[in-house]
C-alpha cells in the first residue's frame, strides 16, 4: 500500500502543476473550460492528498512497521488516539497534513467562488496550485511519508513521551489550519493583482476563510501554551521560545489584515497595505511552518540540519519577491479611493490598531531572530531572553487592549466629538471605580502595567456592555420589540460587529489573565519528606505519601513506571487533594543495563493543577530516584539476561521500596491568579470570531437570488 | 510494482476528470457578467453601510447633522452603483431580468 | 489646517514613532543580550550563557544538587557545572543545553533555574 501513497502524492504533483498551468491559460486566453479544468485539477490534488493521508493513518493504526515513519513515531503500545495523532509529530507526515488541508480549502474556496470572481479565480487557482506543488515537491523529492524499510523491525519507536498530551496532539492541526487558512486570501490578493481587479471583490469572497484561519490559529497557539502550562515542568505558559513566536506573529499580523481589510470595504482605502499585509501574513505563515523544523536559530551553521531548510528558504524568498514585485508593478491600481475624513473614526483607529499590531509582530521578530542578526552584525551570537521581550511587549499590549475598547465607540466616517464625550462616560467611570477599588483592596499597585491593564479591561468590557445596550434601545425605539427580542435580533443582523465585539472582550479578560498570573503569582521549590508541610499564599501543603504505580499511569500515556506524591492542601475550610507524578519511559538504548534501561529513558512531569476561578494552585513533583541507584544496579548485574516477566517483577519491586520508603522529594508549587480566565477569555474570542463569521440569513437568500438570475443570463445567451 | 502500477491508473483516473471541461469549448468568458457580480455585491454592501450609519446615528454616535452628511455620501455612492449597474444591464443581450 | 498638512502631519507623527520603536529595540536588544559561548571559552570573571552538549556518564544528583559536565557541540574538551533549580523533562546525557552561569575556581556554577535542554530533534535526519 505505501507504493499506492507514493504514487498518490507523486501524481498529484503533476496535477498541482496542471492546475497552475491550465487556470493561467484559460484567464489568458479566457476560455473558461480551462479555467474549469484547472480548477477540477485542484479538487483531484485534495482527494489525492486524502486518500494519501488516509492510507497513512491506517498503516499507523495497525502499527505497520514496514512504513519507516511508523517504526520511527509510533509502538504498538502507544494508546491509539496517540497512534493516531502520532502522524504529524513526524515532519514527513506533517508535511502530508498541510497539503491535505490546503487542497481542502482550496477546494472549498475554488467551489465556492465558481461562479463569480471570474477574472482573479483563474489566478488564484494557480497560486494555490504553486504553494501545493511546492509541498507535494518536498514529500516527493526528500521527505516521503510512504518510504518503507527493507527489515521491518518487530516495534516501533514510539511517540516522544513529551507529546503525550491531548493539547499537543491537536495543537499541529489546528496551527496548520491557521496557516493554510492563511494562504486563501494570500492567493486571491496575487489574483486580483495580477488581474488588475484591485476592489473589494477579492477581500468579500475570502474574508470568512481569514476569520476561520485565525480563529484556528489563536486556537492553536493557546492549546500550546496550555500544553505548556500542564505538562512541561516550570509552570509557565509562554516562555518567548522561537518556536512560540512563529506562531504568534502570522496570528499578529492576521489580525491587523481582519480590520483593515474592513476599512478597503467600506471606503476603498489602505488597498496597498491590505494587500501587503496579507502578502506578510503568508510569508510569516511560511516562516512559522519552516522555523520549527529548521535549527536555524541555534546558529546559522547549523542552517543545514534540517534537509528541508534550503528549500523552505528558496520558496519564502520567491513569495516576497513575486508579492513585493506584484505590489509594485500594480500601485497605478492600488489607489485610495477616498481620504481619511476625520482622526476620530473607525478607519483611523483601525490604522493606529494595525500600527500596534505590526509593531508588537516586528518588535517579536527582531528578538526572535536576533542570534542571527547579532552574529551578522557583530560576529558573536547573542540573544535575549523573556525579560526583554516582556519589557517591550507590555506597553504595546496595553495600548492594544485600550484600542480594542475605543473601537467599537466609534463610527465610520467621523463621529461628532460632543456625542463621544457623552458616550465616554459610562466606560470611563468604570474604568475609574475600577482603579480606585483595586488600589484601596489590593496589593495591585505594586505592579504598575497590571494596575493599567485591569482598568483597561474594565473599560473595554463597560465598552462592549454599552454598545449592546445601547444597540438594543437603538432597535427598540425603531421596532418597539421586547428586550430579549431586540437583542437577538440586533445582534443576528449585524454579526459581524457584534461577534467582533466579543472577540474584543474575549481579548480583554485573556489580558486580564495574563497580567494577573505574571505579575502576581507565588511560588515555591522546596524539598520534602512524607508529612512534611509548607506554606504557599495562606495555604498549608502537607506531603502525605508517596506514590508508585506501575504500566498504567493516570494521564494515560502508556507509561510503564509512574512515580509521585499524595498531597494535601488546605486553606480555611478549604481542602483539596493534588497528584502530581512523574513518568518514567524505557529507553531504547541497548547499551543500558536491563533494568537501568527503565530508568534512563525519557521522563515526564505530570503536573497537577487545581483549576480555580480566582487562582489555581500547581503543583509538580522530581522523586528522587538517586536512593535506588545502588538497587538498579544490582539487580542490572544480576538480572541481565532475565526474561520480560522477571524484570516486571523487578522493578515492581523496586517501585514498592520508593513507595514505602522515599527519600526527599523536590517540589514546585505555584500559585497564580486569575490564570483559568486565559483560557476562558480566549473560549470568549472563539465564539465571538464564530458569530462573526456565521453566514447571515439574508446572504443566503441574495446567494440564490443572483444564482438564478445568473443562470436566466447563460441560456438566453445560449438561445 | 505497485507504485508503477498505482501511478498508471490514478494518472489515467485524474487525466479524465481534468479532459471532461475541455470537451466544451468556445465558452469565452464574459466580462460583463463578472462585473454585474461585482457590482452586486457593492450595491449590497453600500446598502449595509447605510443602515449601518442610521444605528450609529440612533445609538448617539452620530449627531443629526453629522449622520445626514454621512447618509447624503452613501447614497450618492450607491446611487452610482446603481446606474453603473443600469449601464451593463442595459447592455447585455437578456436585457436585465432584475426588473 | 488643510488636508496637504494634515497628512504630512500624519505621516511625520507615524514615521517619528517607527523611528523611536525602532530605536529602542536596537538600545535595549543590544544591551541586554547575552552572548552564547561555547564551554571551551568560558572565562572566569564574567557571565556567560553556554550552549553544549551533556557529557555522557557525567550526571550526577546529590540532593539539590545536579552535576554534570558540558563539552561543545563539535569538540571533547568539558567544564563541570554545578546547578541548582528546574530541571527541564528532556534532559539527558548526550543532549544539547543550555545555562547560564559564571566560571568560579574550575567549576561553572549556574545560575538558579537557568538549565535549558533543547528538544531532541525529531525533525533532522540523525
Amino acid at each position: 500500500m505505501a507504493g499506492v501513497g507514493s504514487a498518490c502524492l507523486a501524481i498529484a504533483l503533476l496535477t498541482a502543476l496542471y492546475a497552475v498551468v491550465a487556470s493561467v491559460y484559460g484567464a489568458r486566453s479566457r476560455r473558461r473550460e480551462w479555467i474549469s479544468s484547472g480548477r477540477r485539477a485542484i479538487y483531484c490534488v485534495a482527494a489525492l492528498s486524502v486518500a494519501a493521508f488516509a492510507l497513512l493513518e491506517a498503516a499507523f493504526l495497525r502499527s505497520d512497521f514496514s512504513y519507516a515513519l511508523v517504526a520511527e513515531g509510533s509502538s504498538t503500545d502507544t494508546p491509539t488516539f496517540y497512534k493516531v495523532t502520532a502522524v504529524w509529530a513526524t515532519q514527513d507526515g506533517s508535511l502530508l497534513l498541510w497539503v491535505t488541508l490546503l487542497s481542502l480549502f482550496s477546494t472549498a474556496v475554488l467551489f465556492v467562488t465558481r461562479r463569480s470572481l471570474r477574472d482573479i479565480a483563474p489566478y488564484a487557482t494557480a497560486v494555490l496550485g504553486c504553494i501545493a506543488a511546492f509541498f507535494l515537491l518536498l514529500m516527493v523529492g526528500w521527505e516521503n511519508p510512504f518510504d518503507t524499510l527493507a527489515m521491518p523491525p518487530a516495534e516501533g519507536a514510539g511517540l516522544n513521551p513529551l507529546l503525550r498530551h491531548p493539547a499537543m496532539m491537536i495543537h499541529p492541526p489546528m496551527l496548520y489550519t491557521g496557516y493554510v487558512g492563511f494562504s486563501v486570501p494570500f492567493a486571491f490578493a496575487i489574483g486580483a493583482l495580477i488581474a488588475r481587479r484591485t476592489g473589494a471583490d477579492w477581500i468579500r469572497a475570502t474574508r470568512r476563510f481569514a476569520l476561520i484561519a485565525w480563529t484556528f490559529l489563536g486556537t492553536g497557539i493557546m492549546l500550546g501554551a496550555l500544553w505548556s502550562y500542564t505538562e512541561l515542568g516550570w509552570g509557565g505558559y509562554w516562555a518567548w521560545d522561537p518556536v512560540e513566536n512563529a506562531s504568534l506573529m502570522p496570528w499578529l499580523v492576521g489580525t491587523a489584515f481582519l480590520h483593515s481589510i474592513m476599512v478597503q470595504e467600506k471606503r476603498g482605502m489602505l488597498k496597498v497595505w491590505n494587500v501587503s499585509l496579507i502578502c506578510a501574513t503568508f510569508t510569516l505563515a511560511l516562516m512559522g511552518t519552516f522555523l520549527v523544523r529548521s535549527g536555524i536559530l541555534d546558529s546559522i551553521h547549523a542552517f543545514g540540519a534540517s534537509t528541508i531548510g534550503v528549500q523552505f528558504l528558496v520558496f519564502i524568498g520567491l513569495v516576497i519577491a513575486v508579492s513585493a514585485g506584484l505590489i509594485i508593478f500594480r500601485l497605478p491600481y492600488l489607489r485610495s479611493e477616498a481620504r481619511l475624513d476625520s482622526l476620530l473614526s473607525r478607519e483611523a483607529f483601525f490604522l493606529l490598531n494595525n500600527l500596534v499590531l505590526v509593531g508588537l509582530c516586528l518588535v517579536i521578530l527582531w528578538g526572535t531572530f536576533f542570534p542571527l542578526i547579532s552574529e551578522a552584525i557583530s560576529g558573536t551570537e547573542a540573544s535575549v531572553g523573556p525579560p526583554w521581550f516582556n519589557r517591550l511587549v507590555t506597553p504595546l499590549a496595553l495600548v492594544l487592549v485600550l484600542l480594542t475598547g475605543i473601537g467599537p465607540v466609534l463610527a465610520w466616517r467621523r463621529v461628532t466629538p460632543a456625542s463621544l464625550r457623552r458616550i465616554l462616560v459610562v466606560p470611563l467611570t468604570a474604568m475609574a471605580v475600577a482603579l480606585l477599588a483595586l488600589l484601596a483592596f489590593t496589593d495591585a499597585a505594586e505592579s504598575p502595567a497590571s494596575l493599567a491593564m485591569f482598568c483597561f479591561v474594565a473599560f473595554v468590557l463597560a465598552v462592549v456592555s454599552q454598545e449592546l445596550w445601547r444597540g438594543t434601545m437603538a432597535r427598540r425605539t425603531m421596532t418597539g420589540e421586547s428586550w430579549p427580542r431586540a437583542l437577538a435580533r440586533l445582534t443576528g443582523r449585524n454579526r459581524r460587529r457584534y461577534g467582533g465585539y466579543l472577540v474584543h472582550a474575549g481579548i480583554a479578560v485573556l489580558f486580564l489573565g495574563v497580567a494577573a498570573s505574571s505579575a502576581f503569582l507565588d511560588q515555591r521549590d522546596v524539598r520534602l519528606s512524607p508529612g512534611d508541610s509548607f506554606k504557599l499564599n495562606g495555604y498549608d501543603v502537607t506531603y502525605r505519601e508517596a506514590t508508585a504505580k506501575l504500566g498504567g499511569d493516570s494521564a494515560g500515556t502508556g507509561a510503564p513506571i509512574s512515580f509521585g506524591a499524595v498531597l494535601d492542601v488546605r486553606k480555611g475550610g478549604k481542602h483539596f487533594v493534588l497528584r502530581p507524578s512523574r513518568n518514567y519511559y524505557a529507553s531504547p538504548d541497548p547499551s543500558l543495563g536491563t533494568i537501568s534501561r527503565f530508568f534512563e529513558g525519557e521522563a515526564t512531569s505530570e503536573v497537577d493543577v487545581r483549576w480555580g476561578l480566582t487562582r489555581d494552585f500547581w503543583l509538580a513533583v522530581r522523586p528522587d530516584i538517586g536512593s535506588l541507584e545502588g538497587p538498579i544496579r544490582e539487580a542490572d548485574a544480576k538480572f541481565a539476561d532475565s526474561p520480560g516477566d522477571v524484570q516486571a517483577l523487578i522493578v515492581a519491586a523496586l517501585a514498592e521500596r520508593y513507595r514505602s520508603n522515599p527519600p526527599p522529594a523536590a517540589f514546585r508549587a505555584i500559585a497564580s491568579p486569575l490564570v483559568v480566565w486565559i483560557w476562558i477569555g480566549g473560549g470568549i474570542a472563539v465564539l465571538g470570531a464564530l458569530v462573526a463569521a456565521w453566514p447571515s440569513p439574508e446572504a443566503r437568500l441574495r446567494r440564490v437570488r443572483s444564482l438564478y438570475s445568473a443562470r436566466v443570463g447563460q441560456e438566453l445567451s445560449r438561445a | 510494482m505497485e507504485y508503477a502500477l498505482a501511478l498508471l491508473v490514478l494518472a489515467a483516473l485524474v487525466a479524465i476528470v481534468l479532459w471532461l471541461p475541455l470537451r466544451r469549448r468556445g465558452e469565452e468568458e464574459r466580462h460583463d457578467e463578472t462585473l454585474l457580480a461585482e457590482l452586486s455585491a457593492a450595491k449590497e454592501a453600500k446598502y449595509r453601510e447605510i443602515r449601518d450609519a442610521e444605528l450609529d446615528h440612533r445609538m448617539g454616535k452620530l449627531s443629526r447633522e453629522d449622520w445626514r452628511s454621512v447618509d447624503r455620501d452613501l447614497r450618492a455612492e450607491a446611487i452610482e452603483i446603481l446606474r453603473r449597474l443600469d449601464r451593463i444591464e442595459g447592455r447585455s443581450p437578456e436585457g436585465g431580468m432584475d426588473r | 489646517m488643510d488636508p496637504a498638512r494634515k497628512r504630512k502631519l500624519r505621516l511625520v507623527v507615524a514615521l517619528t514613532a517607527a523611528l523611536l520603536l525602532a530605536t529602542a529595540l536596537i538600545y535595549t536588544s543590544f544591551s541586554a543580550s547575552t552572548e552564547a559561548s561555547k564551554p571551551s571559552e568560558v572565562k572566569p570573571g564574567r557571565s556567560y550563557e553556554v550552549t553544549g552538549k551533556v557529557v555522557k556518564g557525567s550526571i550526577r544528583h546529590t540532593g539539590d544538587d545536579l552535576r554534570f559536565r558540558i563539552r561543545d557541540r563539535d569538540g571533547t574538551d568539558s567544564v563541570p557545572v554545578a546547578y541548582t533549580g528546574v530541571v527541564p523533562d528532556p534532559f539527558r546525557e548526550g543532549r544539547e543545553v543550555i545555562v547560564s552561569g559564571e566560571l568560579k575556581n574550575g567549576t561553572f556554577v549556574a545560575e538558579r533555574d537557568s538549565l535549558v535542554t533543547k528538544c531532541p530533534s525529531k525533525f533532522t535526519k540523525s
